[in-house]
């Protein structure tokens, strides 16, 4: 990450969102809106002084320990890890900016004078030739499904929340503890939580069978507490992994096949997990002190907004489109629009690497043959028989026809780039006016005529017997 | 041209309303310069020559011949017959002629329920004999014969060899002497031309204010007051304009009426009433088959609607016939 | 071979979902009747009315039209919804001029349905040739005016 934030060639525009996207594979045109940190860039040294500094001492969730840990209105991102390292105001949650009501002391401590309330939002207007989606994916919300009781206790985690407990620069610096401060005992960890079902989402999330079992793994390593894994199949499917899985079973881990069906948090706090162990046909139950909730692996929330500014469509699933499933993955069927990673649909991280690399190397080959080969079969306007009534220009999947005006009226126009030849737009042109290259009216008319100048082939059949 | 140098005019009606003939009058004071620069041979509705009078002309006598009206009878497919070989040029003249215009919605039925409909069926018939005409009767005279009624409407161009075509109901003044300019000219383009009208549709002419098309309902015109200067289709309002050729100025839709596809389809285009159909059907804001079929359900007679002028000239140029002949 | 009618029927095939279906069909060996000329369009979005009626014009006694599954098959996004927004009103156009309704077919079939493929085939096949000729260029120029 370090090292793209000091490439020469890689420009890192943070805490912004894409608006706008017009143009076509070698020109497109991005309007992107950059947000106001109400930190000088060029002047903020990353000391964290100013997050120090805050009178916001309560603060607010920290998004990146997963809501485990707070952090003030002023903050360095990602816990002091972020690239660039420098400092951002949350203009949610600062109260000079909510309310003009501050001390702001902040401005204080500030050695290089770098904070700036008067920052505004910034509209930066980029001329690309491609585009990479890297945008990720959101977690599955275990509340929707209220078997599970997410949020009646603390000790009701996700697996996202766990990795943040185990991670050295976490809330807990890496120990293992249920909200109490106290090592676990007893924890239970529930496989396919809003995955693989009817009511959530039917698929797969193909990941968290593998992290299930490392979090298995760290508890029993870092607290020896009895680990429980209610699993319908382990789907230990790459390089290495049924190995780890053996490894995790030979660890003491206790797994029972059996989808985690309930959990209850009892009146006084104690949470109890019911399953049914289909091998053996019994009914479990067990008290446990934390449950991991290994929750889908979900399209972002924004997807839909995303995909439209973008004009690259979705799977059934919320994900976006791959141009083939198999052989074209890391496309779009957007010329000039690539995939990367879980944007596309889950997958781990070597998954995700190969998928990123495989998109990156394809821009590169892209923009370096600075060519782009188009289909012969696309739709042209005869502009001296279009009267510019359009009725094509909001048929085109592809946003492909433009208005040109003249005068009081005007014609339309195909971009054969954009053009992906579906003739719809033909079809529907009431004056003719659009011609679908190699499947025109008169070529099909051709085909009809000629289909009834021949023999049907049952009566040719009929002729041959007979003679 | 005669010896006199002008040139030699016929004109006919056949199944028509008499419109065409009226537009001629429409040219007003320009009338006398055409009466100077032609000589009328043939026409019914204004001279008194007789068939008979055409028949004795020797072939390609005629200049120019325009011809409207439809193609109904017998009569009128024997002057259709008639006229081509005495005239140099035929000009299918006006939309009867050049696709079948009104009468040619008759081809929703045939002779037979026709003549049953008009003679028996309607209300304030009184023919307690049941009387159908016939076409030849036998009287002390001698034999008294009426044309034979064809269960089709034809285009002229169906029964005859046609030169050029003068669409619209009717033809505009501007426009028939325009036509009428060219002819005397002698500068006449390639046979098969059709004349005095534009290659652009309707919309090219058409001054209301355009936007992309999502349509939720359509309206016939009695349904609603449409905006000024807006585009009727746009309101909803099925409007022929897009799929019909231009050149009267888009006289109707610059009165707040919907065209009505009076000029015939765009040059390239082989069925007007089947590219109107398209255009409509795919306009239409619907995102699922029930909401789709629920809307375009509500267009009443689509024949009636998209070939309103075109149905003989239309790919399938009739209903299927029921009876037999 | 008997002297049964051999209905002539024209299917407007969209290419990536019907076309490949019925490309599989006959890979596979799939029992049909030799009774449907298939003419591939791109997308089922392509197919005007006007091919439509210029099929029945030039003697089809059925006409079939397929393409994916809306909402989500199209290879173009949406390029059904447009044939779904068309074909309810060339239906209505076709009962005006006296086609039975029988005898236009329009639908979805998925590449990966072959089997509905060669299925329809030899069912619409059968229900046309219960219909019998339609036959409508030689009917308009046999019969004495």
């Amino acid at each position: 990450m370090m090292d793209a934030g000091r490439h020469p060639h890689i420009k890192l525009l943070t805490y912004s969102e894409v608006e706008e996207v017009s143009g076509y594979v070698g020109h497109f045109h991005v309007k992107v809106r950059q947000r106001p940190r109400y930190v000088d860039m060029d002047l903020c040294t990353g000391c964290g002084e100013c997050a120090e500094a805050c009178v916001l001492k309560k603060g607010v969730p920290n998004e990146f320990d997963a809501g485990l840990s707070r952090r003030r209105a002023a903050y360095l991102p990602m816990n002091g890890q972020g690239v660039p390292m420098k400092a951002v105001i949350d203009e949610e949650a600062c109260l000079f900016l909510r309310r003009g009501k501050c001390t702001q002391a902040c401005l204080e401590a500030c050695a290089t004078e770098a904070i700036d309330f008067e920052q505004k939002d910034e509209i930066v207007e980029l001329d690309v030739g491609a585009i990479l989606v890297a945008t990720g994916f959101d977690m599955f919300d275990p509340s929707r499904l209220s078997s599970y009781s997410y949020g009646k206790s603390p000790d009701i985690i996700d697996g996202l929340e766990f990795e943040r407990l185990s991670s050295a620069t976490g809330p807990t610096q890496g120990q293992i503890l249920t909200a109490a401060g106290k090592k676990p005992e007893r924890v239970a960890i529930i496989h396919c939580v809003g995955s693989r079902d009817e009511n959530a989402n039917r698929y797969c999330s193909r990941v968290c069978c593998m992290y299930s079992l490392k979090h298995a793994h760290l508890v029993r390593d870092k607290t020896g507490a009895d680990v429980f894994e209610f699993f319908m199949d382990i789907r230990a499917f790459g390089k290495d992994y049924e190995e780890f899985y053996e490894r995790v079973q030979q660890e003491g881990v206790y797994f029972v096949r059996g989808r985690g069906a309930e959990v209850l948090v009892q009146d006084d706090g104690q949470i109890q997990v019911r399953a049914e162990n289909t091998n053996l046909g019994i009914p479990v139950d067990i008290n446990v002190d934390m449950v991991i909730l290994a929750t889908a692996m979900e399209a972002q929330r924004d997807a839909a907004r995303v995909a439209s500014t973008l004009g690259i469509s979705r799977s059934a699933n919320g994900f976006f489109q791959e141009a083939h499933p198999k052989l074209r993955p890391f496309h779009t069927n957007t010329d000039g629009i690539f995939l990367a990673g879980t944007c596309q649909s889950p997958k781990d991280v070597p998954d995700t690497v190969a998928h990123a690399s495989a998109a990156a190397a394809e821009t590169l080959s892209l923009l370096s043959r600075g060519e782009v080969v188009i289909s012969p079969t696309t739709a042209v306007v005869n502009d001296e028989l279009c009267s510019g009534c359009k009725t094509c220009i909001a048929l085109c999947p592809y946003s492909a026809i433009s208005f040109v005006s003249e005068g009081a009226t005007g014609v339309a126009t195909v971009n054969e780039v954009l053009c992906k030849g579906c003739g719809t737009c033909v079809a529907a042109c009431p004056a003719g006016a659009i011609t679908a290259r190699h499947f025109s009216e008169q070529q099909i008319f051709a085909e009809i005529e000629g289909l009834f100048r021949i023999p049907l082939a049952a009566d040719l059949e009929k002729e041959m017997a007979l003679s | 041209m005669a010896q006199n140098g002008k040139l030699k005019l016929a004109l006919n009606w056949a199944a028509s309303c008499g419109g065409c003939d009226i537009a001629i009058l429409e040219l007003r004071e320009k009338i006398l310069d055409l009466d100077a620069a032609v000589d009328i041979l043939f026409w019914p509705v204004a001279m008194d020559f007789k068939y008979k009078h055409v028949e004795a002309m020797p072939d390609d006598h005629i200049d120019v011949c325009l011809f409207n009206g439809a193609i109904r009878n017998s009569e009128n497919q024997h002057l259709a017959h008639l006229l081509r070989r005495k005239s140099k040029v035929l000009v299918g003249f006006g939309s009867c002629a050049h696709e079948g215009c009104i009468p040619g919605l008759a081809n929703l039925f045939d002779r037979q329920s026709i003549m049953e409909r008009v003679y028996l069926d309607t209300p304030s018939t009184d023919n307690p004999q049941g009387i159908l005409p016939q076409t030849s009767f036998q009287v002390p005279e001698g034999e008294i014969t009426i044309p034979k009624l064809y269960n089709t409407v034809k285009t002229l161009a169906q029964v005859e060899d046609v030169d050029y075509f003068v669409p619209g109901c009717p033809p505009q003044a501007p426009q028939i002497w325009s036509v009428v300019g060219t002819i005397l000219s002698g500068q006449l383009p390639a046979k098969g031309s059709v004349l005095g009208a534009n290659d652009k549709t309707v919309c090219d002419e058409c001054r209301h204010k355009r936007e992309e098309k999502h349509i939720k309902r359509f309206y016939r015109p009695h349904e609603i007051i449409p905006e000024p200067g807006r585009c009727l289709f746009d309101q909803g309002i099925i409007c022929a304009g897009p799929a019909t050729r231009g050149g009267c100025g888009a006289l109707c839709p610059s009165v707040g009426m919907p065209c009505r596809g009076c000029y015939g389809p765009a040059p390239n285009v082989m069925d007007q009433g089947a590219a109107l159909l398209s255009a409509v059907a795919s306009v239409v804001d619907a995102d699922s088959e029930e909401e789709a079929a629920r809307i375009v359900g509500e267009i009443v007679d689509p024949v009636g609607t998209f070939y309103r002028f075109g149905l003989p000239a239309s790919l399938l140029h009739r209903a299927r016939l029921q009876t037999g002949d | 071979m008997s002297e049964q009618f051999q209905p002539h029927i024209i299917g407007f095939l969209c290419n990536w979902c019907t076309y490949t279906a019925a490309d599989s069909a006959g890979v596979s060996r799939m029992e049909q009747p030799p009774n449907v000329d298939i003419i591939r369009v791109m997308c089922s979005g392509r197919v005007e009315p006007a091919f439509i009626l210029k099929a029945f014009a030039e003697g089809a006694d059925g006409v079939i039209v397929s393409g994916c599954h809306p909402p989500g098959d199209c290879h173009y996004s949406n390029g059904n919804f447009k044939t779904f927004r068309r074909m309810p009103l060339v239906e209505a156009l076709l009962a005006q001029y006296g086609i039975e309704a029988e005898r236009f077919r329009w639908g979805w079939i998925s590449g990966a349905e072959a089997a509905k493929w060669a299925q329809l085939v030899c069912s619409f096949t059968e229900q046309v040739r219960e219909l019998g000729p339609l036959n409508w260029k030689r009917e308009l120029q046999s019969r004495k005016e």
